[in-house]
């Protein structure tokens, strides 16, 4: 046994075991959140159970389960839709209870903007009153033209009006701003203008609107009526519908097709219904620019900071003592830095520049409330350490000869540096970039109180001179997660949200990621050290 | 030692020079003339001093942390120790090349005109013609000039050392100091340097640090001989080689000595 142990074979076995644990868990988080979220957009049947009570249910089969203290005995979970009818999207039926279970093909799968899915079959078209049967081949161009008029209301209530609202609160700041000035003739002038600009923009409004209206009415005017499993009749407008489809009639290219256009959805689109259903790419794309302005704060921080500490404070005590201190900073918890955040960047840096440069808006906070470049630079301060750590590595590892090479050519210190010493420790620099984004894309504690908020009204870059609008709240995946799997309305429904969230968060990383690392390879090879 | 041997036109005068680090005395009193525009080697074993001096020439040794020097060098008569002196435009005029090549992860071009470069001289055409100039007389102008744009590092490392004599060359020194440039070559990438040395004492003065004594022998005019800090002794190569005139130079250079 004694001989057995001093062979070092269990040792062997003890790490590798390590190891295994630790891949099977990472592996396990992995296809778990795989299976879940990529699973959300397949086209489901739908089945119709006939139950001993002679009620009808209609919907998808969310879960299967054992009944707890009772053997032998099932439950499931059907996704019956319809909240707007029934009150609840799901509905527990106890297997012993069913009668029949069929698959019937002209149930069909109504996506709506509002109220969730609804089950059912469709009965007609309404329009003035009269119902009329319509052709389920017709049904795809119908909606087709539902969706460019309700295309046409967004654009014109997003760009177009969006923009007259925009001008029109320019205006109005400008000319808060000019009434509190001398009252002399050119500002009487200048205010004159901007009553007359006013005046045409509430004009254009008004236009603006009756059109508006007048296309809402156009689009309600059609409206479908659909039977549902109970016998019930429903009509509501075709211009709520998103997509119909009958899901029991999919052929496996149909389903496929219609999974690729669903993810394509979820990746493009806005979110509706409290951010339950629809897409998420406001979220996206706040995660990848506030990652981005997060480096760009960081990295000349960082690398600055590390190159006084390595080339020019050297082993001093209190280089020493900041390096300390630095490496402590990496374990502060991160809601700390919120709060930091908050007091310093927000109350303090925010509230002076709305004093200097926005007064005309207060009470209202321009820069002095959460928005992207606050949240990404307390991000910056969160993640500096692990660039500081990650510089010096790449700074000391430089070879003394080829800093001395440049020194006998005449160079000074800091041409040295400049010239050959940072770029050769640029992949270093990289590798520590890429951790912070690593870490920053992650966080989500600090952003809560920094300037992620659930729903956006507008993203932080658009058509609007200056086209960056760094004062304006966002939306984050980390955050969305928590907000679609614990605040929502109705968590029950969003649960497969929170695992295609999560998996979008984990590849949006991942691309972040994968992007530095190949920069940083290239680097390296350009790079690579002297050898013989 | 015998009586200090007089050189013809000398350039680097050293008197009395003594050299710490921190406590440790690495040399001891040197006095030393360097004849211009000949090679004079220094020879001994590790850790005798002879790196330590040749780095006093261009002050390299400055950086070192507790280093402390007494004594004077002159070159061309002007105390390179003195206050007034500008370190940079001092390295300008004494180039150095380092035992184990140490070009920059930059391409062959950028590895010639680097000093150029950090002395001001901007102009393409003329950066072009320095380049040229330097890779020539280092023996190296035939075999890059088709890939001037190539990365130094993906040279041999033959190559690698004489673009570091070329970048050395490209500043137009008086004086190139050379620390053992060979001992990391192969004889056949050794032989090339050393004609090439041969040729460069035409216009500059060459001063090579060594362990091969032979290669002292073959190429240098005069030759000193340090041990532990001391100026053994200093003499005209043949002299040292053929009749030296101090025991312990005579068992150094026939290897009795360990």
């Amino acid at each position: 046994m004694k001989r057995f142990f001093r062979t070092g074979i269990p040792y062997i076995w003890l790490t590798a075991g390590m190891l295994t644990i630790s891949l099977l868990m990472i592996g396990g988080l992995i296809v778990l959140i795989m299976l879940k979220g990529l699973g959300e957009f397949w086209p489901h049947k739908t089945v119709k159970f006939t139950l001993q009570n002679g009620t009808v249910a209609l919907g998808e089969i969310a879960k299967k389960e054992s009944v707890p203290h009772k053997k032998g005995s099932y439950r499931t979970k059907l996704k019956i839709g319809n909240r707007d009818i029934y009150g609840m999207d799901f509905k527990w039926i106890d297997n012993a209870d069913i009668v029949s279970e069929e698959y019937p093909t002209n149930v069909l799968t109504f996506e709506r903007r509002e109220w969730g899915n609804m089950y059912g079959s469709l009965e007609g078209l309404k329009q003035d009153d009269r119902i009329t049967s319509v052709d389920l081949e017709k049904v795809p161009s119908l909606l087709e033209e539902s969706q460019t008029s309700f295309a046409k209301i967004q654009y014109l209530e997003k760009k177009e009006i969006g923009n007259i609202n925009y001008r029109m609160e320019k205006n109005r700041l400008e000319l808060k701003r000019l009434s509190r000035l001398q009252p002399s003739g050119e500002v009487q002038k200048k205010i004159a203008t901007i009553k007359a600009n006013m005046d045409f923009l509430e004009q254009s409004y008004k236009e603006k609107e009756n059109i508006l209206t007048e296309l809402y009415n156009k689009a309600k005017a059609k409206e479908v009526v659909v039977l549902l499993a109970d016998g019930r009749e429903k009509i509501m407008p075709l211009f709520q519908i998103i997509r119909i489809y009958a899901p029991n009639k999919m052929g496996v290219f149909a389903r496929i097709g219609f999974y690729i256009s669903k993810i394509w959805e979820f990746v493009s689109g806005n979110p509706r219904e409290a951010n339950t259903e629809g897409g998420i790419f406001p979220a996206i794309f706040g995660t990848v620019m506030m990652v981005m302005i997060m480096s760009i704060a960081v990295v000349p921080l960082g690398v600055l900071t590390a190159v006084y500490l390595r080339e020019y404070a050297r082993d001093s005590i209190i280089a020493r003592l900041v390096r300390i201190s630095v490496s402590n900073l990496a374990g502060v918890p991160s809601i700390v830095f919120g709060v930091f955040g908050l007091g310093f960047f927000i109350y303090f840096i925010g509230g002076n520049i709305d004093r200097l440069f926005f007064s005309e808006a207060l009470p209202t906070p321009t820069f002095g409330t959460g928005g992207i470049l606050w949240a990404s630079l307390t991000l910056a301060l969160l993640t500096v350490p692990v660039v500081v750590v990650a510089t010096e590595e790449g700074l000391s590892s430089v070879p003394i000869s080829i800093r001395e090479g440049s020194y006998a050519l005449g160079a000074t210190k800091l041409e040295t540096l400049w010239k050959v010493v940072l770029p050769q420790a640029t992949p270093g620099i990289l590798t520590g970039t890429i951790l912070a984004m690593a870490r920053a894309a992650g966080e989500v504690a600090p952003l809560m109180i920094t300037g992620v908020v659930k729903l956006a009204p507008s993203l932080p870059l658009d058509g609007h001179f200056p086209y960056i609008h760094l004062e304006r709240k966002f939306m984050h995946l980390g955050f969305h997660i928590y907000d679609v799997g614990f605040q929502s309305p109705n968590v029950e429904a969003a649960i497969p949200m929170v695992y295609t969230t999560t998996l979008v968060l984990l590849f949006t990383v991942l691309i972040l990621n994968l992007t530095a690392i190949v920069m940083r390879n290239k680097l390296k090879r350009k790079y690579s050290t002297a050898s013989l | 030692m015998n009586e200090e041997i007089k050189v013809p036109a000398p350039i680097v005068n050293i008197r009395d020079l003594t050299f710490y680090y921190g406590k440790t005395k690495a040399l001891k009193g040197i006095n030393l003339d360097i004849s211009k525009q000949m090679i004079t080697s220094f020879i001994g074993p590790s850790g005798c001093g002879k790196s330590t001096l040749i780095r006093c020439f261009n002050r390299l040794n400055d950086l070192i942390e507790g280093a402390k020097i007494e004594g004077i060098i002159n070159i061309d008569g002007q105390n390179i120790y003195a206050p007034t002196i500008d370190i940079t435009e001092l390295r300008r005029r004494v180039g150095m090349v380092f035992q184990k090549p140490n070009p920059f992860p930059k391409t062959i071009y950028e590895n010639v005109v680097y000093g150029p470069r950090v002395q001001g001289i901007s102009k393409k055409n003329i950066l072009d013609e320095i380049c040229e100039r330097a890779l020539k007389k280092a023996a190296l102008w035939d075999e890059v000039k088709d890939r001037l744009r190539v990365n130094a590092l993906d040279l041999s490392g033959g190559q690698q050392q004489r673009i570091c004599i070329a970048r050395a060359i490209a500043m137009e020194p008086e004086i190139i100091l050379l620390d053992e440039p060979c001992s990391a070559l192969d004889p056949i990438a050794t032989a090339k340097i050393e004609d090439m040395l041969v040729e460069l004492k035409k216009e500059y003065t060459v001063i090579i640090v060594t362990h091969n004594m032979q290669q002292a022998a073959r190429i240098s005019e005069y030759t000193g001989f340090f041990m532990l800090g001391e100026l053994v002794e200093y003499n005209t190569t043949a002299e040292i080689f053929t009749n030296p005139y101090e025991k312990q130079t005579e068992d150094y250079i026939t290897g009795r000595f360990g």
